[in-house]
């Protein structure tokens, strides 16, 4: 086993202060890796998750690391301009059109 | 929000789940939607700090905490997510994580311990999320009058109270649909202003 943290070589906060909420909705960017970047395996591996618009907790659960870490990487990869956050939820109690959509969602179950 | 369906983007929404330890959150949530693993951490309590050295390592030292979530998927490309607080207190640090974005919450209350959804009905109140209480009605359950319960619970005349049974789809269904009605309509938004 892998400590978890070490895939971050210690760290627990994304860099540049980004933050990533639980259904953020992420993306892989199609932009190189810059030279200067060595993406682990981990890293690697949240790029080809997310090739399609992924919500970050899918994410996290499919690729089976913690979430502190995954929001780490994330860090990472957006500061390098290879991964977007497409969509952030902040005030969806003022959401008309959102929480339409849920009732018909739900009512059709 | 930025959305793009033509890309496929999804929108996501997220409902809380809270209540005491036992009221039935989990099995809620397992009634409507299908259940996914999420790893998370918390932070090392005060009891281990001085056992485990950790200066100079990071100022935040945490171990892995399992949870499960709810996942419903919709035609419509519409994600919802049901989250069902943690119960311990060693868990409080994950609340604000769950509540943030989150359309409004489910207490699952207990008539045989309606004391234990007071922590619940505390921080949605004091955070401005818009709740209901859901009563589950257990078996061997006394059964009361929705008022009764808004009495013992010290909730305001606005708040929805529906009966339910946590174990059957089409109970969750409605529960879900009175959430969501609550929170369109204008009178859960008044009632989170007089709290402030």
């Amino acid at each position: 086993m892998v400590r978890p943290y070490a895939l971050t070589r210690g760290r627990t906060l994304p860099s540049g202060g980004a933050s990533f909420g639980l259904i953020d909705v992420v993306v892989a960017t199609s932009a190189r890796v810059p030279e200067h970047f060595r993406p682990g395996p981990e890293h690697r591996r949240i790029l080809s998750l997310c090739r399609r618009p992924t919500p970050i907790v899918d994410l996290t659960s499919e690729i089976d690391l913690p979430l502190g870490v995954v929001r780490v990487l994330l860090g990472d990869l957006t500061s390098e301009g290879l991964v977007r956050v497409l969509s952030t939820q902040k005030q969806p109690a003022n959401d008309q059109r959102l929480l339409r959509m849920v009732l018909d969602g739900l009512e059709s179950l | 929000m930025d959305l793009n369906h033509s890309n496929g983007t999804p929108s996501t929404a997220k409902i809380l789940v809270s209540g005491g330890f036992g009221v039935g959150k989990t099995t809620l949530v397992g009634a409507i939607s299908e259940i996914r693993p999420l790893r998370t951490e918390e932070p090392m309590s005060d009891r281990s700090v001085g056992i485990d050295d950790t200066r100079g390592v990071s100022a935040k030292t945490t171990t892995t905490v399992a949870m499960d979530f709810g996942r419903i998927s919709f035609a419509s490309q519409l994600v919802l997510y049901l989250f069902g607080t943690p119960g311990q207190e060693r868990f409080w640090f994950m609340w604000d994580d769950l509540a943030i974005g989150a359309i409004g919450a489910v207490v699952l209350a207990d008539t045989r311990r309606v004391a234990d959804c007071f922590a619940s009905i505390d921080y949605f109140e004091s955070n401005g999320i818009p709740f209901i209480i859901a009563v589950n009605c257990f078996d061997a359950a006394p059964r009361f009058e929705p008022d009764d319960i808004r009495i013992a619970l010290s909730l305001g005349p606005g708040v929805p109270i529906v009966l339910c049974d946590a174990r059957e789809r089409d109970s969750v269904k409605q529960v879900l649909v009175s959430l969501v009605r609550y929170v369109m309509s204008d009178s859960s938004r008044t009632n989170q202003m007089s709290i402030g």
